[in-house]
C-alpha cells in the first residue's frame, strides 16, 4: 500500500501543534475514508461528548482510490453531529479529495478548540496556524472563499474549506462549504468547525502517488474511464444535472411540495432541469478526476433596485435537493425565487435541505396559528414569498431572538417547543430529503446510517418496483436497503462518487485495488461493507440511538406516495428486521 | 506532418484535471508531480478556466534562457535533458504562460511533449492534438 496513505495528520487547535501518526493499521482493515474515519470516530470521540465541545474530534479520510481512477472524488467527514447528537457524516466533492490525498495524508484529524478565530493552510505537508479574526463575522462565505484564493499559494491543486456566518454562530446544520458551491452540507459540520474557532481549512498538494503495477493500472483506467463516459450517467448528468430529477418525481406524484401537503405542481414545477437548463444555465464543474461534471451553475441577473441599466449577476450552483428544499417544499412560483434562496444558504452558510424544510415547517405552524408574529417578530412566512424566507434565513443564521434560535436547531427542536410534530418532517433528527416515492425511500431515512437518501437510496427501489409492479414485503425492503448500504460502504471507503455505483461493482473494485497492491475478493469487501456499517451502527447505539424507538411523522404517512399511503405497521416491521441485520444476524458478520 | 497539443475550446473545461492527472500516467504513476499540465480557474471557478500547457513556441524562451543548454528545440515544442539541468527555474521565469511546471520532488523542469495522451482522456474535447505546418 501506498505509504502516504496510511498516514494521518493530527492537529490540536488548542496547544496550536501537529504531529503525524502511521496507521497502516486502520488503512489495511478500512481501505481508507468512512473505513478508517467511523474506526478514528469510535478511538478519539469520547462517549457522551458535547458535539460543540472541544472534545468532538473533526475526522477527514480519503481512500486507496482518490484521485486515480474516474471518479474517485470524494473525501469523507465524521464528527458526532450537533444536528442530531450522534454520528455525524457528510461526503463532499470538489477538489478536497485531491488536495488531501497529494498532500500525502489519508486521513486528518481536527482537536481542541483555538482561543482565537484561526483558520490553517497546510502546504508541503506542514500545518500554519493563521490568524482569522479579521474574516470573522463576514457576511458572505464567498467572500472568505475569495479572500484566501488570494492571500494562500497553491492555486489549481488545493482545497479552500470554509464557513459562514451560520457556522459562527453554531447554527446546528450549518455547512462547510469546499472551493465554491461544493459542501460538505448536512449533519453539520460547519457549527463544530464555529465551535472550534476554525474558519477556514486550505489543503494543498501535488505529490506523486507510486502505482506497484502501472500497465494494469492503465489498462483498468482506461476501462473504467470508457464506462463512466459512455454510460446514461454521463449524459443523464452533465447534460441537466441532478435536477433532471424534478420533472419526473413531480409526473409520478412523489415530489413533496408545501411542507408534503402534496406530491406534485400542476402541470409542473417552473423549475425542472430542463427550463433551468433552458434559461439560467451558465456553467457546469466536475470535481476533481471525475468526467461527469453534473455541478450546474445557474445566472441570475438581477436589476438594481434603484440604479437603471445596472444589473448584479451572480451564480448559483442547483442540484435537485436545493430545488426541492427551496422551491417545491416551499410553494414557490419562480425559478429566481428559488436560486436565490439556494444563493442566500450558499453565503450564510446553512444546509438547503434542513433549511427549506425548517422553514416549511414555520409556514405551517403559522398558518395553523401555533406561531405568530410576536415569535417570527413581524415576519409572515407564506408559500411562494421569497423576500420573507430570504429575511427568516438571515435571521436563523444569526440567531436572531429565541424563535430564529429554536429554528436554528431544525425542526426537531422547533416542534418539541412551538407543536406540529405530526408535520415537523425530520427523521432520526434529520430533515427530509427530496423524494417520497414510497416504503423505501422511508425506511432509508429512518434506518440509514446518517437518515440521508444517499445511505440506501430507497428512493431509488421504490421507483424500481413502482416500474416493475413489485411490492416487497417489509422484511424483503430491509434486506435490500441493507444489502444497498452495505455495498456503499465500500464506495464511501475508496472514497467513490455514489453516481460511479453503477460502474464500479465489486469484481471492478476488486481489480482497480490490485493494480495498487492491494489484494481484496469480492466476497471480502462485502463483509468489510457489513462490518463498517456495523461499526457505524455500535457508535450510534453508543450515543443512545434504537430504531426501536424512532418517531415517524404522520405527514409522511398521511400523503400517499404513488403506491397508495405508507402504513406505520409496515415500516415498524422492517424497522424491526434492519435492527436485527445490523446486529449482525445474517451470517456477514 | 507533426503535431502539438493545443488548447481548441477553454470555454468547455469543466476542471476535472483529468488531463493532468492522465500526464502523469505517462510515467506510470499518480497524483500530479510530474504533471507538464495544469488547470487554474480564472479568479474563482465561476470565471472559466484556463489550461496551461506548452504552446511549442516556434522561438521558445525557455530553451534561450536556459544558462547550461538542458533545453532544446525540438520539432514540435522542447526536450529537457535532466542530466544536464542544474535546477536554477531560470525557464520558469522565462514563460510568460507559466507552462514550464515544476517537479518538487527531482528539483527539474517539466515540460510538455505534445504525446497527445492527456486530450485522449479529456472528456469534453478541450484539447486537441493539431497539426503544425514545418514543425
Amino acid at each position: 500500500m501506498d505509504k502516504f496513505l496510511t498516514r494521518v495528520l493530527r492537529i490540536d487547535l488548542t496547544k496550536k501543534k501537529f504531529w503525524v501518526e502511521e496507521r497502516a493499521d486502520l488503512f489495511e482493515k478500512g481501505l481508507g475514508g468512512a473505513g478508517v474515519a467511523i474506526e478514528l470516530l469510535h478511538e478519539l470521540c469520547p462517549k457522551d461528548a458535547d458535539p460543540l465541545g472541544p472534545e468532538n474530534p473533526i475526522i477527514f479520510a480519503v481512500g486507496p482510490l482518490n484521485p486515480l481512477f474516474p471518479l474517485a472524488s470524494k473525501v469523507v467527514a465524521m464528527f458526532k453531529s450537533p444536528h442530531t447528537g450522534n454520528l455525524g457524516e457528510s461526503h463532499c466533492g470538489g477538489r478536497a479529495a485531491l488536495a488531501l490525498r497529494l498532500a500525502g495524508f489519508g486521513a486528518l484529524v481536527i482537536q481542541g478548540r483555538s482561543e482565537v478565530p484561526v483558520y490553517l493552510a497546510i502546504h508541503h505537508g506542514r500545518v500554519q496556524f493563521r490568524d482569522a479574526r479579521a474574516l470573522w463575522g463576514l457576511s458572505s462565505s464567498l467572500t472568505v472563499g475569495r479572500v484566501l484564493r488570494e492571500i494562500e499559494p497553491g492555486s489549481g491543486a488545493r482545497t479552500i474549506l470554509r464557513i459562514g456566518r451560520a457556522g459562527e454562530r453554531l447554527v446546528t446544520y450549518a455547512t462547510v462549504i469546499a472551493e465554491t458551491y461544493r459542501h460538505f452540507g448536512r449533519l453539520g459540520l460547519g457549527a463544530v468547525f464555529g465551535s472550534k474557532n476554525l474558519k477556514a481549512l486550505v489543503i494543498s498538494g501535488t505529490s506523486t502517488v507510486p502505482i506497484p503495477d502501472p500497465p494494469r493500472y492503465q489498462k483498468v483506467y482506461r476501462e473504467l474511464w470508457e464506462k463512466a463516459t459512455r454510460s446514461d450517467l454521463m449524459r443523464k448528468y452533465h447534460d441537466l444535472g441532478t435536477a433532471q430529477n424534478i420533472r419526473p418525481l413531480n409526473q409520478i406524484g412523489a415530489l413533496p411540495v408545501r411542507n408534503l401537503l402534496d406530491t406534485r405542481y400542476s402541470p409542473e414545477p417552473p423549475f425542472t432541469g430542463e427550463q433551468l437548463a433552458e434559461e439560467f444555465l451558465g456553467r457546469r464543474l466536475a470535481c476533481s478526476a471525475c468526467p461527469v461534471a453534473c455541478i450546474h451553475l445557474a445566472v441570475l441577473r438581477e436589476p438594481h433596485p434603484v440604479e437603471p441599466y445596472f444589473y448584479k449577476t451572480t451564480f448559483v450552483s442547483y442540484d435537485h435537493e436545493p430545488l426541492y428544499a427551496l422551491g417545491s417544499m416551499l410553494g414557490m412560483e419562480r425559478a429566481e425565487d428559488v436560486l436565490k434562496l439556494i444563493d442566500a444558504v450558499e453565503v450564510w452558510g446553512m444546509d438547503a435541505i434542513t433549511t427549506g424544510v425548517t422553514l416549511a415547517w414555520a409556514t405551517e405552524a403559522f398558518a395553523r396559528g401555533l406561531i405568530t408574529e410576536r415569535e417570527t417578530q413581524g415576519l409572515k412566512p407564506k408559500w411562494g414569498e421569497a423576500s420573507v424566507y430570504l429575511e427568516m434565513i438571515r435571521r436563523i443564521a444569526q440567531r436572531d431572538g429565541e424563535f430564529y434560535s429554536v429554528l436554528g436547531k431544525g425542526v426537531k427542536a422547533a416542534a418539541s417547543r412551538y407543536g406540529g410534530e405530526e408535520f415537523a418532517l425530520h427523521f432520526g433528527g434529520n430533515e427530509m430529503p427530496g423524494y417520497h416515492t414510497g416504503p423505501g425511500a422511508l425506511l432509508t431515512y429512518l434506518s440509514g446510517s446518517r437518515h440521508s437518501h444517499l445511505d440506501s437510496a430507497g428512493y431509488a427501489l421504490d421507483q424500481e418496483c413502482l416500474s416493475c409492479g413489485e411490492r416487497l414485503a417489509p422484511e424483503e425492503l430491509a434486506r435490500r436497503l441493507f444489502q444497498e448500504e452495505v455495498r456503499r460502504q465500500i464506495l464511501s471507503s475508496l472514497v467513490v462518487c455514489f453516481f460511479a455505483r453503477g460502474i464500479y461493482n465489486l469484481e471492478t473494485i476488486s481489480a482497480a485495488l490490485a493494480t495498487l497492491g492491494i489484494e481484496r475478493s469480492p466476497a471480502e469487501l462485502e463483509k468489510l461493507g457489513a462490518n463498517i456499517l456495523r461499526r457505524k451502527y455500535a457508535f450510534k447505539r453508543r450515543e443512545g440511538f434504537d430504531l426501536g424507538r424512532l418517531s415517524i411523522p404522520k405527514r409522511a404517512l398521511e400523503t400517499p406516495t404513488p403506491s397508495g399511503r405508507v402504513e406505520e405497521e409496515f415500516l415498524r416491521r422492517a424497522l424491526g428486521e434492519m435492527a436485527k441485520l445490523v446486529e449482525g444476524d445474517d451470517g456477514m458478520a | 506532418m507533426p503535431k502539438r497539443l493545443a488548447v481548441v475550446d477553454p470555454g468547455r473545461c469543466v476542471d476535472c484535471l483529468l488531463c493532468a492527472l492522465a500526464c502523469s500516467r505517462r510515467f506510470g504513476e499518480g497524483g500530479l508531480a510530474r504533471s507538464a499540465i495544469a488547470v487554474r480557474s480564472v479568479g474563482g471557478v465561476e470565471n472559466g478556466f484556463v489550461v496551461i500547457v506548452c504552446r511549442a513556441c516556434p522561438d521558445p524562451p525557455c530553451a534561450a534562457s536556459c544558462p547550461v543548454g538542458a533545453i532544446t528545440k525540438a520539432q514540435v515544442g522542447v526536450r529537457v535533458n535532466s542530466e544536464r539541468c542544474i535546477g536554477c527555474r531560470t525557464c520558469v521565469l522565462s514563460c510568460p504562460f507559466g507552462a514550464v511546471h515544476w517537479d518538487e520532488e527531482n528539483n527539474k523542469p517539466v515540460i510538455c511533449v505534445h504525446c497527445g495522451l492527456c486530450a485522449s482522456f479529456c472528456p469534453h474535447n478541450v484539447i486537441a492534438l493539431e497539426e503544425v505546418e514545418g514543425g
